[in-house]
């Protein structure tokens, strides 16, 4: 499982970066380094690019796991190059962010978009297959989540747009009832398929979701 | 509250739908032609709601047109734009002013239209939005609490029949018919021995099928609706016929074959009527009836 992010326009960066000269740079060590946004070999790219804007980079440093605890004593070992900076440039999840934002008082400033939680399929291909809604049907749907993998989050079955497995917004997609359907099939199981699912409940867990354990 | 689309449901007769399309924009004229043109040579007409997920007038105003002009409507309703709160309110509305056909789609998606960034819904889909209506008949809205004010309506939903695969089309299809669907408007279907097949199985069950027919306006759009639109296959020897005639006549065949294929499918009873869709033509679809013999 990993946070799937992908390094927002550089224009936009730029953009975020306007006011600021000293910028210290942030990677992680786990899923951005998976997926290539977040890992030395990016932080250290992100740093000559920044130096090609004329910015000074007062330091950098690719943190373990960005959103764990052990984060705010990496920040503290590089408290001098930190402090030189005046604002602090991620290249991590938004997890990794946030957990950086909760330990420092400087600025900043996501280089990233976080786009989901998936898993990698074939080396290099990450896919989507758990929304987190917080009431899972897929014991009934043959381990697929439609409200996942169908474009609509239909939960009754596809809609008029399937076309030979695929999706009406992309051909080169499955259409996940469809693979539903010959997974129960080949199960026995197209029952399941009958039932009629009610509408989702999207209060399973209300936002903003936390969960406390005893 | 019983429509006259229901009574003419029930009437055994062969029943005769189309549809209009709102304008983008208030101008109306174009949409109140069709209307005009259309309200008295069939039974109902739907108006589209956002059709391909194109932002347009809403389904409901067109409706309340058609009743102003004294046709009778179906109100088209997607679960793509609206939460069940609206999809409630809505139906809620239009029962007050007399419009009690609503025919339950899931919708487009919304990247396929003319607002790529906007959020797709669907919060409910189309067989839950049928179960809802059901629901409300009984007093009752989603949130368990009592209506004040009893609604009525005829119900309907969509099936393609040339869907591949064909079996998860045809569970949903039962799945709305267990929930309360009264009609069906087909998808556009060209293949009429394939259609056979699928109304002697859709006749098992009690509802009441109407052919969807697409006009053909030329050789090109056949092979693009082939290609292109799921669930659409238009046989070689029909783009065949249509590209046997000069350009400036391919309307006219699509006229012919169109209403050849309605004639047929009443000539044998083979389902319960046609709903036609000529998209953007709706000025020839008194022509196709004409051609069917209607």
């Amino acid at each position: 499982m990993k946070s799937i992010t992908r390094q927002k326009p550089f224009e936009e960066i730029k953009q975020q970066l306007d006011s600021f000269n000293r910028v210290f740079i942030i990677g992680c060590g786990t899923c951005t380094t998976m997926t290539k946004t977040g890992g030395i070999e990016q932080v250290v790219e992100m740093k000559s690019q920044l130096q090609k804007i004329d910015k000074l980079v007062s330091g950098w440093a690719v943190i373990p796991i960005a959103c764990d605890e052990m984060t705010e004593l990496a920040m503290k070992e590089n408290e001098r190059a930190i402090q030189n900076s005046n604002c602090i440039l991620v290249m991590t999840c938004a997890l990794g962010v946030h957990k950086i934002s909760t330990y420092i008082d400087r600025p900043v400033i996501p280089a990233l978009d976080t786009l989901f939680i998936g898993v990698e399929d074939t080396p290099g291909y990450f896919r989507e297959v758990c929304a987190q809604c917080g009431q899972c049907i897929i014991g009934e749907t043959a381990g697929i989540c439609p409200i996942t993998a169908c474009h609509k989050g239909l939960l009754n079955g596809p809609c008029g747009g399937t076309n030979n497995g695929k999706c009406e917004v992309d051909k080169e997609k499955d259409c996940a009832w469809t693979l539903i359907y010959e997974r129960l099939k080949a199960q026995n199981r197209l029952d399941l398929m009958r039932k009629y699912q009610p509408p989702h409940n999207f209060q399973a867990s209300p936002r903003p979701r936390t969960v406390k354990i005893s | 509250m019983a429509s006259s689309f229901k009574d003419a449901l029930n009437s055994g007769k062969f029943v005769i739908t189309s549809e209009v399309a709102p304008p983008k924009g208030t101008n109306l004229e174009k949409t109140l032609h069709h209307i005009e043109l259309l309200k008295d040579k069939v039974d109902a007409i739907n108006v589209t709601d956002h059709q391909s997920s194109v932002m347009r007038f809403p389904s409901i105003g067109g409706c309340l047109a058609i009743k102003e002009k004294g046709g009778e409507p179906i109100l088209q309703m997607t679960c793509r734009d609206r939460n069940r709160l609206a999809l409630q309110a809505e139906l809620l509305f239009a029962s007050t002013r007399g419009i009690n056909n609503v025919l339950c789609l899931t919708g487009d998606a919304v990247p396929v239209g003319d607002h790529k960034e906007a959020k797709g819904v669907f919060d409910l889909d189309s067989l839950q939005l049928l179960k809802t209506i059901r629901l409300m008949e009984s007093g009752k809205d989603l949130g368990g609490n009592d209506l004040d004010g009893a609604v009525e309506f005829c119900a309907g939903a969509t099936v393609t029949p040339e869907a591949q695969p064909l079996e998860p089309q045809l569970i949903k299809f039962e799945k709305k018919a267990e929930a309360g669907a009264e009609f069906f408007q087909t998808q556009g279907i060209y293949d009429l021995d394939n259609f056979g097949k699928f109304m002697e199985y859709a006749r098992k069950f009690p509802v009441k099928i109407l052919a969807g027919i697409i006009l053909l306006s030329s050789a090109r759009m056949a092979k693009f609706m082939t290609a292109n639109v799921p669930g659409i296959f238009v046989p070689q020897n029909l783009i065949d016929e249509l590209a046997a005639v000069p350009k400036e006549e391919m309307l006219g065949k699509g006229i012919e074959i169109a209403g050849r294929m309605i004639a047929a499918l009443k000539k044998d009873s083979v389902c319960d009527g046609v709903h036609i869709m000529a998209i953007g033509k709706e000025e020839v679809v008194p022509d196709i009836l004409a051609a069917a013999g209607l």
